[in-house]
């Protein structure tokens, strides 16, 4: 495991050992190196003492170059066992005396070496004058001492030293694991509790707080910050439920608007059906009374027709004239509802060629009659061919109807573009209407002349406008009473 | 003028005498035979339990649409499915001008379509046309070889 991987109560501890190791280790270092720097003063004070006083006793035996009292001088030195060697040579370097007296040539240097203490291969050498008053030269002497001493004292402190960090660092460590669950629990709770949250998505569990220091602080912080969250999910979850009810509300409502939508489908459905039931109806037995009416008031007038007098003959006239209206009447309104049923057929229409089929038939029907039509060439429009005649026929016609008491008689079919939509107009300079009624113009069975005046059922204009709108167009109209009407439509 | 009989196909009274008087005052003087319903029609044309069918067929049937029991367009389709009459004239005659009606007519196999005029002047010159087109002008299907 990396390091930085390490549970935090084993991170504190090595940290807490490594620093207190390292401070003893320190510590140790230096106490061992002061013992040993101590010691070799020590020895070294003790050898150059020794080298003044036995230098100073050589004199005599040096200014007379006396072996044998040399010898002896020398040979004191075997009362500290200490001392490995000695010598003493002469003004001019060569060697007078030695310790021990036979000594090995290895032991003795050949020649005195500068003045001064030395460590040498484990041993303290010292080089000290032998002088006579102050400056005369007499000689040099010569001792060398081990390091046992030092060695000793390296060895003990090194073990004191090495005893005292054991025992310290056990210490450190029992302390260590001891005092670091000051600083690891309550960061080991924070986790734990973080934990739980992450994985229960339980926002009510708090982290124990173990003292006010900063790790206090961040347990109170991290508890609010829990609460907090607890406080918003709280929220969110209440916001979720009234959403749910609501979603669930709005379903219900908008199940309840489809099957109220489905169920007028259904009824609009079932009212087209019955509409269509009623008006294939109408179509057929509405018609049938009328022929009887109208064929036996004829038989009445053909068999009859001499024993009545001009009276009766009127009356059954009438009925007969009453019974046609009515069938054409009733003709009328079929066509009216016929515009609602049929399916549109979108096309491009010649609108010119078609009025120019319409007004010829009309001159061929009524050659009596002499209207002058104009028709622009040209137009055109986008619609139900079939539809579309049913307008320009009705709207022509009426034209024709209309201009009937006038002395010239004209009917115009153009266009104009306003406002970039194309409109078409139809204008007559016929007996027009009176701008007051204009709202009634298109309503079923609404006419603004009697019957007298100008023959109609009210339904044409009423066929015309449902076609325009299911064209998606509009329809209006202009007049002055006895100048003419001018009807405009969009498509 | 052809001699066969004219089949009427009318299920109210006032039409077959309105009809009858129209065809008699142009001296179309052929036997009419009314039919009230639509099986009235077929029984007359294929027989039924209790009669034999007709031994001639009729020169003409004028047939109208609504009818209790069978309707018009059955009795057309009857007609137009057996091989005894399927070239037999048939002419609609009703107060329809529905345009399905008028497709239907024509689908199944009618001669003609003709709607009656509520004007009874018009109602005459139609009948008169029609006696005059087919028992005089047109000329019939020769008859089916017996078996």
């Amino acid at each position: 495991m990396a390091t930085r991987d390490w549970p935090i109560k084993r991170k504190l501890t090595a940290i807490l050992l490594l620093i207190s190791g390292l401070v003893l280790l320190l510590t140790s270092a230096a106490f061992v190196t002061y013992e040993v720097v101590s010691n070799r003063q020590t020895i070294k004070v003790h050898l150059a003492t020794r080298s003044l006083i036995l230098a100073a006793n050589s004199t005599a035996a040096l200014a007379f170059a006396n072996e044998a009292d040399a010898t002896e001088l020398l040979a004191a030195l075997r009362y500290d066992p200490h001392m490995v060697a000695g010598a003493l040579y002469g003004r001019d370097g060569r060697v007078l005396a030695t310790y021990p007296a036979a000594a090995a040539a290895d032991l003795i240097p050949a020649a005195p070496e500068p003045d001064g203490y030395r460590f040498e291969g484990g041993r303290l050498v010292a080089f000290t004058p032998v002088a006579q008053g102050g400056n005369q030269r007499l000689g040099t002497l010569y001792i060398a001492s081990d390091t046992k001493a030092v060695s000793d004292a390296l060895r003990l402190s090194g073990i004191i030293a090495i005893a005292v960090l054991v025992i310290a660092l056990l210490a450190a460590y029992a302390l260590a694991a001891a005092l670091q669950g000051r600083i690891s629990e309550p960061i080991l709770a924070l986790a734990e509790t973080a934990t739980a949250v992450s994985t229960r998505q339980d926002y009510s569990v708090r982290a124990p707080k173990f003292g006010a220091d900063e790790l206090g602080t961040l347990t109170d912080a991290f508890n609010q910050m829990l609460g907090r969250i607890q406080d918003q999910s709280k929220e969110l979850q209440q916001h979720a439920t009234r959403l749910e009810q609501r979603v669930a509300e709005r379903t219900q409502e908008l199940e309840h608007r489809n099957e109220a939508l489905r169920r007028n489908a259904a009824e609009l459905l079932a009212a087209n059906d019955e509409l269509d039931a009623f008006a294939y109806s109408v179509s057929h037995d509405l018609r049938a009374p009328l022929r009887s009416i109208d064929g036996f008031s004829q038989v009445l007038l053909e068999d009859y027709g001499a024993q009545l007098d001009e009276g009766g003959r009127d009356s059954l006239h009438r009925v007969r004239a009453a019974s046609q209206r009515m069938a054409t009447l009733i003709d009328d309104l079929l066509k009216l509802a016929r515009v609602t049923r049929t399916e549109m057929r979108s096309e491009r229409v010649d609108l010119s060629g078609m009025a120019r089929d319409i007004v010829g038939e009309i001159q061929r029907t009524t050659p009596d009659r002499q209207v002058e039509f104009t028709i622009a060439p040209g137009l055109e429009a986008e619609g139900d061919a079939q539809l579309l005649r049913v307008v320009l026929d009705n709207l022509l016609r009426n034209g024709w109807k209309y201009t009937g008491k006038q002395p010239r008689p004209h009917v115009e079919f153009r266009a104009v573009d306003e406002n970039g939509d194309r409109v078409f107009v139809i204008k007559d300079n016929g007996a027009g209407f009176d701008m007051k009624y204009a709202d009634k113009l298109f309503g079923v069975f609404q006419r603004l002349h009697s019957s007298a005046e100008f023959e109609g059922t009210g339904v044409g204009l009423a066929t015309v406008r449902r076609i325009i709108n299911r064209h998606g167009g509009r329809i209006w109209a202009e007049a002055v009473v006895d100048q003419g009407a001018t009807f405009y439509f969009t498509l | 003028m052809n001699p066969g009989k004219i089949l009427l196909v009318e299920d109210n009274p006032d039409d077959v005498a309105l009809t009858m008087r129209a065809l008699k005052s142009h001296n179309i003087t052929n036997d009419v035979v009314v039919a009230q319903d639509g099986v009235q029609a077929i029984d007359y044309l294929f027989g039924a339990k209790d009669r034999p069918a007709a031994t001639d067929l009729p020169a003409v049937v004028l047939l109208d649409l609504k009818l209790p029991k069978v309707n018009g367009m059955e009795v057309l389709q009857r007609i137009r499915s057996e091989e005894r009459t399927r070239l037999l004239p048939v002419v609609i005659l009703t107060s329809s001008d529905e345009e399905r009606d008028i497709i239907d007519g024509y689908s199944l196999g009618a001669n003609s379509y003709v709607r009656k005029p509520v004007d009874f002047v018009e109602f005459t010159k139609a009948a008169q046309q029609l006696g005059l087109y087919w028992l005089l002008m047109n000329r019939a299907p020769p008859p089916p070889r017996g078996p």
